[in-house]
């Protein structure tokens, strides 16, 4: 109980210390004469943001890149031997594959799904369409590891014998097939493909969520006119009403994109990254929490920043594009 | 016109039908944990949790197993989450609404170089730089003798670090949007940049606020990866019991859906209670990873 005091009095003291914070920093700059004083205005606004992201964000991330040409210890330069211990690792170029793997299959699943969820229930009336958005919206309030949870139950799997408690299993074998290990089996990377389903269920709301947004904002007379030149649902779907969502669905492929590069939890939570599962975020993680190896751990992560730069680019040209838009 | 009216009609129906089919995938799975979590521990493992669902009032229920794990350290947990997932989400709020005000109504130079680099970060995966501020800590501990890591503090700084990018982001987008007369009259009249925003431009912020605390408070509250490394085993938030009882071979389902859904609860109060807002947000294009 102690600790809910504690964090109620951090709260106030933390409340009361960054107003105070700002309120001196923008006594100081007062004090300033005029001219120099309109020129500085801003740093009192800034400055505890931009030491805060620097501090925590940008010169760690240098010095990851500093350690990852380190040796374990992080104590001598070793150039680019982690580097190349990674590229001629049969196990780091599967983790790579894996990767790739997540970045080709979910993204575009989980919007083809979403644009189908959104559009469906943009035909079942209001009442209906907001049930079924919030149950299919549910799983974005889900932690990846409770959601782990949730999926790994849904593939448990039980010795033979007894009972079934996963529903997968229990429409295997009630299709006549014997149960199996799903989590296990990496036949065509068959688990990396089930882990990825868990994803999936997770950002489908998203997706649909933003896409129905875009959908309710093409205009109705476009529709009209299209029902009136004999066109079919599917027609109208395909020709009048997806062509004007198509920005907001690349926007939404590009956050999911951007989100599955980094995957890691329902690594960790479901299999350890065993049976061939593992991805770049995971094997960062064991090479560092389990090896304790800097060096390694910081290349690894390195290759993943260095595999994402594109992404930031684009995500800068679409930020840009909405800037104009303005 | 029958025709059409036919044609409407099995197009409402074939949207129907595909619609209950996802929402029947959607929580078939999330159903089954559930259920398993409210049976008595004697038929949780031995019959499947459908049997509970086809045959509802011949059933047992009982809230046993959130019992049990209450009181075997999912309500420390509980305590735990709450005192991480507050302050860092009120801290990074207060601090990127004063950077998101510089970056709306103020004049720099770089503004624009600022900006870029903000939305760059908003991309970069947060373990690139969780190693060097962990170890920046422990240096800290020894130099200084202030106990850093293993605290919650050490956690709201690096969520508030964490959440700063898009953070500023949505805030100044929506900053954007208030008229820029006002802010000049109200210079005009003499007040200073400080009034202008506590007084003026925090006070309508309020749905942007909302949805960037709802995003945050979400985002804090289901992280594993920086309680893990910052918070701990001594104060173990609940995605780590969590992550610690699925690993647990033989523990045996029933608790840990229970724990699953001990951990749901608040978050999913919070979503639909605040759905509006959340939707506003990730409209706006809060996401983050």
């Amino acid at each position: 109980m102690g600790d809910i005091f504690l964090g109620l009095f951090a709260i106030v003291i933390g409340v009361a210390a960054s107003y105070g914070l700002y309120w001196l920093l923008n006594f100081i700059i007062s004090l300033l004469p005029e001219r120099l004083r309109k020129k500085s205005d801003w740093l009192a606004f800034l400055t505890p943001a931009v030491v805060l992201v620097i501090l925590v964000l940008i010169a760690p991330l240098f010095q990851t890149i500093g350690w990852s040409f380190m040796d374990d210890g992080a104590k001598n330069w070793v150039g680019l031997k982690n580097y190349i211990d990674l590229f001629t690792d049969q196990r780091f170029l599967q983790i790579l594959l894996n990767n790739f793997l997540w970045v080709l299959v979910v993204p575009a699943i989980t919007v083809v799904v979403g644009t189908a969820a959104a559009a469906l229930s943009n035909q079942v009336g209001p009442k209906l369409e907001s049930i079924f958005k919030s149950l299919i919206f549910m799983p974005m309030a889900v932690s990846f590891v409770a959601a782990s949870t949730i999926w790994s139950y849904f593939y448990a799997y039980v010795p033979p014998g007894r009972p079934e408690v996963g529903v997968l299993n229990a429409v295997v074998r009630l299709l006549g097939f014997p149960p199996q290990p799903w989590l296990t089996i990496d036949q065509g990377h068959l688990n990396s493909f089930l882990l990825m389903a868990v994803i999936v269920w997770l950002q489908v709301g998203y997706a649909m969520v933003v896409i129905s947004s875009g959908i309710k904002a093409v205009p109705e007379e476009t529709i009209e006119a299209a029902q009136l030149d004999g066109a079919n649902p599917w027609q109208i779907f395909a020709s009048v009403i997806l062509p004007q969502v198509w920005g907001t669905v690349m926007s939404v492929f590009v956050t999911v994109l951007i989100l599955v590069m980094k995957i890691f939890d329902i690594v960790l939570a479901m299999t350890r990254g065993n049976f061939n599962t593992s991805v770049l975020a995971f094997e960062w993680y064991k090479q560092f929490f389990e090896n304790s190896n800097v060096g390694p751990a910081s290349a690894v992560v390195t290759v993943l920043v260095i595999l994402i730069v594109p992404l930031m680019w684009l995500q800068i040209q679409t930020v840009r594009q909405q800037e104009l838009l303005r | 016109m029958s025709k059409i009216l036919h044609l409407l009609r099995n197009l409402k129906l074939g949207s129907l039908l595909g619609m209950i089919i996802l929402v029947v995938i959607w929580s078939t799975p999330t159903l089954g944990l559930l259920i398993t979590s409210l049976r008595p521990s004697s038929l949780a493992d031995i019959s499947p949790w459908w049997e509970a669902l086809f045959n509802p009032l011949s059933t047992l229920w009982t809230l046993d197993a959130y019992q049990n794990s209450l009181s075997s350290g999912m309500l420390d947990s509980l305590i735990n989450t709450i005192a991480v997932t507050i302050p860092a989400t009120i801290l990074p709020l207060m601090i990127a609404a004063n950077a998101a005000y510089a970056f709306t109504f103020l004049n720099f130079k770089g503004k624009e170089f600022f900006f870029a680099v903000l939305v760059a970060l908003m991309v970069i995966p947060l373990q690139s730089s969780l190693i060097p501020v962990l170890r920046g800590m422990v240096w800290f501990q020894k130099a200084v003798g202030i106990p850093l890591t293993g605290t919650y503090a050490s956690a709201w700084v690096v969520h508030s670090a964490f959440a700063m990018p898009l953070a500023i982001y949505i805030l100044r987008n929506y900053m954007m949007t208030l008229p820029r007369e006002l802010i000049e009259a109200a210079k005009v009249d003499g007040a200073s940049n400080y009034q202008i925003f506590w007084q003026l431009v925090l006070p309508v912020s309020v749905p942007a606020l909302a949805s960037f605390a709802i995003f945050q408070f979400l985002w804090v509250w289901n992280d594993y990866l920086i309680a893990f490394i910052f918070v701990g085993e001594q104060k173990a938030v609940m995605t780590y019991r969590l992550l610690r009882l699925l690993g647990q071979y033989g523990q045996g389902w029933r608790d840990v859906a229970a724990g699953s859904f001990i951990s749901l609860i608040i978050p999913l109060i919070v979503f639909f209670a605040l759905q509006r807002y959340f939707v506003r947000g990730l409209l706006a294009g809060s996401v983050k990873g």
